[in-house]
């Protein structure tokens, strides 16, 4: 059997609040091997985040383990690199101190890293701006740099909350290509949230689909395209097709069993 | 350099008319120097005393300088350990408010009848008055850190110290600047009226004395260096500012 690099072993987890529990993830198991390119997709509120919190160790599971390279990893930090929803670079560090921020928590070799990142630099389109502060950034730059501090975390694992999200169409999509034209150089292993279908085919190795409440892993989609993925391709307007109707078919499922709850 | 004049000539060029216009307006009314001096008296009269106001001067300037760094250590201190505690914050939060609100002149009369007329009281009511804004924006200052930049770091394994240094603290700077500027526009204000209810020396008992000899010039050219000395205290922190909070004077070349 193939090993597997991330293993996420049926994960529950209630948002507790005074005397109210509220199931958030239910039964999550994910399997991921070195190299691939997972994204995660589901309407806003079916857990996304909060699995990614778990992964990363900010929130522990109520049920459930995750291992690392066979190591049990629950509710222990520093091992995954995550990357949230905004970008939160320090506006009170350049954008060099800011990739170097993991490096510098992790106390590791700082000289080194920062030999590492001056070579990361030009391929993250930041090079001359080093030394600026993040609000002399535009959108993607500052997603870039985020990017990066992620990267230099030194982790295997690239855990990336909907990193494409805030960011105008047009540079939308050339962020998409470049992440891809990228991975491979860096040779890392990424989760990725999105809500974005045509995203995440365009991206993904393997799709995961979440829904419900509590989120449950209701599909899962193996994306066999080869590079250079295109938007108008009769394949990947099939697989558009197949998502849409899979994730509008999780909708009606959502509505009837909130009606019936409701009755 | 140019932009900066550019941006100061209004209020220079007012600042200048008005001047004028009393200038002008004693000579036309012929109003009495005891009154209202015209301002080239006071300025004669600033160039004649400066030896009396200089002596006087470093007295107050010392008081309101000692006063001011005992505040911002000790307030900044307090600030931060009252932050790290909740129990201390429920405790001594509203205490400091309610500190607040007893008129400092009050105190005065106090102060002398305990330590008499040197310089300690007068270092003590500029405590008062500049310790309150510099521990409230620390606290303040300290609250307004990002919880998400505190999550990204935590999921990196960072310590809670670290995300003290390495988060808090420099959100919280711009805070407890503004602060720091707050106490320092109060401090020789606080120096003068402590020194005018009774003192051997400072700006604000050559003030009084002038006063009650109707040495009205004296009186203004005392009022000359009293914001004088203020606005270079306030400037200094403005500086320090600079310094230490780069990435904000960025923002500001930018726009």
């Amino acid at each position: 059997m193939e090993k597997m690099l991330l293993k996420i072993e049926n994960i529950y987890y209630d948002y507790k609040e005074n005397n109210d529990l509220l199931p958030v993830l239910a039964e999550i198991n994910i399997s991921v091997k070195r190299g691939e390119f997972i994204c995660i997709i589901g309407p806003s509120g079916c857990g996304k985040s909060t699995l990614f919190n778990i992964l990363v160790g900010l929130e522990k599971p109520d049920k459930g383990r995750i291992f690392l390279k066979g190591e049990d990893i629950t509710g222990t930090r520093g091992h995954i690199a995550y990357m949230p929803q905004r970008d939160l670079l320090f506006p009170w560090r350049t954008v060099m101190e800011n990739v170097l921020l993991g490096v510098e928590i992790k106390k590791e070799n700082l000289q080194k890293a920062y030999q590492e990142a001056e070579k990361l630099i030009p391929l993250f389109g930041l090079k001359g701006f080093e030394n600026h502060y993040p609000d002399q950034l535009s959108g993607g730059m500052r997603q870039r740099a985020a990017l990066l501090r992620t990267v230099l975390t030194h982790n295997d694992i690239l855990a990336l909350d909907e990193p494409f999200g805030a960011l105008d169409a047009l540079t939308r999509t050339t962020m998409q290509e470049w992440i891809l034209s990228i991975q491979e150089k860096l040779d890392k292993t990424i989760l990725f949230i999105t809500h974005d279908i045509e995203e995440a085919i365009l991206l993904a190795d393997r799709i995961i689909i979440l829904n419900g409440r509590p989120g449950r892993i209701t599909d899962k989609l193996k994306i066999d395209l080869q590079p250079p993925r295109c938007r108008t391709d009769k394949v990947f307007v099939d697989y558009r097709e197949k998502l849409l109707e899979r994730l509008s078919a999780e909708d009606d499922f959502n509505k009837n069993t909130e009606t019936s709850r409701r009755e | 350099m140019i932009k900066k004049i550019k941006n100061h000539l209004p209020v220079l060029v007012f600042f200048f008319l008005l001047i004028l216009v009393w200038e002008l307006a004693v000579a036309f009314f012929d109003i009495e120097s005891w009154i209202l001096p015209a301002p080239h008296r006071i300025i004669k009269e600033i160039i004649k005393t400066r030896s009396l106001l200089l002596r006087h001067s470093l007295r107050t300037l010392f008081e309101s300088i000692v006063g001011l760094l005992i505040s911002f250590i000790t307030g900044i201190i307090t600030g931060v350990v009252i932050f790290h505690f909740d129990i201390l914050k429920r405790t001594f939060y509203p205490l400091l408010v309610i500190s607040q609100t007893v008129p400092i002149v009050i105190l005065i009369p106090l102060l002398v009848i305990w330590f008499g007329f040197g310089i300690l009281p007068k270092i003590l009511i500029v405590i008062l008055a500049c310790f309150f804004p510099a521990a409230v924006n620390t606290i303040d200052g300290l609250s307004t850190a990002d919880n998400d930049m505190i999550s990204l770091l935590k999921s990196m394994g960072a310590t809670n110290w670290q995300v003290f240094t390495k988060v808090r603290v420099p959100a919280a700077l711009p805070m407890i600047f503004s602060g720091m500027r707050i106490s320092a526009t109060y401090s020789v204000m606080a120096a003068v009226v402590a020194e005018w209810m009774g003192s051997d020396m400072g700006l604000g008992v050559f003030i009084v004395r002038s006063s009650n000899s109707y040495l009205t010039a004296r009186v203004f050219a005392g009022i000359v260096f009293v914001s004088f000395f203020s606005i270079i205290l306030f400037k200094s922190i403005d500086f320090l500012e600079k310094i230490l909070i780069p990435w904000k004077e960025q923002k500001r070349e930018e726009i």
